[in-house]
This record gives structure tokens, sequence and C-alpha cells, in this order.
């Protein structure tokens, strides 16, 4: 038992200093100072899809909203236009 | 009209089915890359405001001047339009912004004078809908003013230090982003004159409405 217990911990210690020893250097930006660059890479760069899919998504929404509402307000203002011809006629 | 109108609308529809696929073959620009294809959207809006707004104050003109209900009508028609295409134009274009400068909004000449157009026909609308009896002469002198505001937006970006793209970029457009433009400016034109004669057409149907309840009165 003692000395199955002696080989795991002995394990565990070889496999964490291997794993130690791969790990790449530590850079000096994370730690110990900012490192000024002119430009971003690519993959850290402002997406520009969803915007441009908002600015289209706005536009066919907002054309659409207006379209409805342009549409409600005729028809309630047809249906008022009817009732009132009735009722001057039935004078 | 209403033998015209049903074509156009469904030339309008077909139009604007297609714009996506045209826009997505157009090149992409340098610099700006794929955000720059707002423009296809963002620049039609920003002509029609400047038209709609040249509509309602030359209409607010002849109300003012030759008491026409008529005009009054197609000035209130075209005042809506205007905050219509100005909300879209003020949204897409910080869109853009946010990839393009790096910052939603920026307030230069071009941009600054934009809102305020924009918040000047929004008054026009406020002003109609709640300033009560009489209220149409005072709208109609702030539509004037509204027009007359229109070049100034439109120049601003040549005459002032401004980081938005002058008016010379229309004329370098390359021949797959200006045959792209040119569509999608039809598309949006077709669509005003379609807002336009329905908008005009309510107006008419509430100003009969209104004739109704006075023969009714009486």
């Amino acid at each position: 038992m003692k000395r199955r217990l002696v080989t795991v911990v002995g394990l565990v210690l070889v496999l964490g200093a291997l794993a130690m020893a791969g790990q790449p250097p530590a850079t000096p930006a994370a730690q110990d100072g900012f490192v000024p660059v002119n430009s971003l890479p690519q993959a850290e760069q402002l997406p520009a899809a969803p915007l441009l899919i908002a600015a289209y998504a706005f536009v066919w929404v907002a054309l659409m909203m207006y379209v409805w509402l342009l549409w409600r307000r005729m028809t309630r203002v047809e249906r008022e236009l009817a009732d009132l011809n009735r009722r001057v006629q039935s004078r | 009209m209403s033998r015209v109108f049903a074509p156009l609308a469904f030339v309008v529809m077909a139009l604007f089915a297609m714009a996506p696929i045209i826009v997505s073959h157009a090149p992409y620009e340098q610099t700006m890359g794929l955000v720059q294809k707002v423009f296809y959207y963002h620049v039609p809006s920003a002509m029609l405001m400047f038209i709609s707004a040249f509509v309602c104050g030359i209409a607010s003109a002849v109300f003012l001047f030759k008491r026409s209900a008529g005009a009054d009508r197609v000035a209130v028609a075209a005042g809506e339009l205007v905050v219509l295409f100005g909300i879209i134009v003020l949204v897409t274009g910080p869109l853009w912004a946010r990839k393009a400068w790096g910052v939603w909004w920026e307030w230069d000449a071009r941009l600054t004078s934009s809102l305020l157009l924009w918040m000047i026909f929004l008054a026009y609308l406020l002003v109609r809908r709640y300033g009560g009896p009489g209220s149409e002469k005072l709208a109609g002198a702030m539509a004037l003013f509204g027009m007359a505001n229109v070049p100034f937006v439109y120049v601003s970006v040549n005459y002032w230090r401004t980081i938005h793209p002058k008016t010379s970029v229309l004329m370098t457009l390359g021949p797959g982003m200006r045959s792209a433009f040119w569509f999608c400016a039809v598309s949006f034109g077709l669509l005003y004159v379609l807002l336009l004669t329905l908008r005009r057409r309510l107006e008419d149907q509430q100003a009969q409405v209104e004739r109704l309840y006075l023969a009714l009165e009486e």
C-alpha cells in the first residue's frame, strides 16, 4: 500500500516536472510590461460582418415597419371615411 | 394612379430583393473592406433625405405663398419621409464608422449637421401633430429653414475638416461599385416615389374625413 502511494506521488511529480519543462517561456508583455504595436493582429480585429448585417437588417426592418404603420393608418381612415359617407347619405 | 401603383410596388419589391445579391458581388474597398458595403444603402438613404427635405420645403413655400392645401399635404408626406430616411442614415452611418474609424460617432461638421437636419424635420412633424390650429404655417416656415440647411450639410465635408468621405467619392467609384450603387439608388428612389404617393393619399383621405365631419355638424 505504502509502496503504491509512493509510486503514484512519484509519477505525479515526474509528469508535473515534464509538463512545466514543456511550457513556452513567459512573454515579457504578459507580466513585466506592455509592448506597443502599430496594428492589431487579424484575429483581434473587430469583425465587419455583424456591423454590415445589422445595418442592412435595420434598413429592412425600418422600411417594413413604416409600410405596416402606413397600411394600418390607411385602413383606419378608409373605414372612417366609409362610415362617414354612410352617415351623410342617410341624413 | 392605382393602375401604375401595383406594377411600381412589384418592381420596387423585386429590386429590393435583388439588391443584396448585387451588393455582395460588388468589389471590396481596399482600406475599409467588407464594412464599406454599408455605403450602398447609406448613401441612397442620405440622398433621399435631402431630396425629401427639398420636396417638403418647396411644397411648404407653395402652401405659405399660394395657400394651397394640396401642397401642404405633400409637405407633410415628404416631412415624414425625411425623418424615416434620416433615421436610416443616422443608424447605418455609425455602424459603418465603428469599423472604419473605430468610433460610433464623431461630432464633426457632416455628422452634426445631418443630425440637426433630422431634428428640424422631427420638430416639423411634432409641431404639425401637437401645435394646434394654425400650426401648419409655423411648420411650413420650419420646413423652409430645414430645406435651406441641406446645401450646407452636403458641402460640409468639402469645406470643414472631417473624417467623413467627401462628395467626390461618388465620381471616383470603380465600374463594379458604380453599377451596384446606382442599382440601389434607383431602388430607393422608386421606393420613395411609392411611399410619398401612399402617404399623400392618406393625407387626402384625412382631409376628406375632416370635411365630412364638418358637413355632419352643419
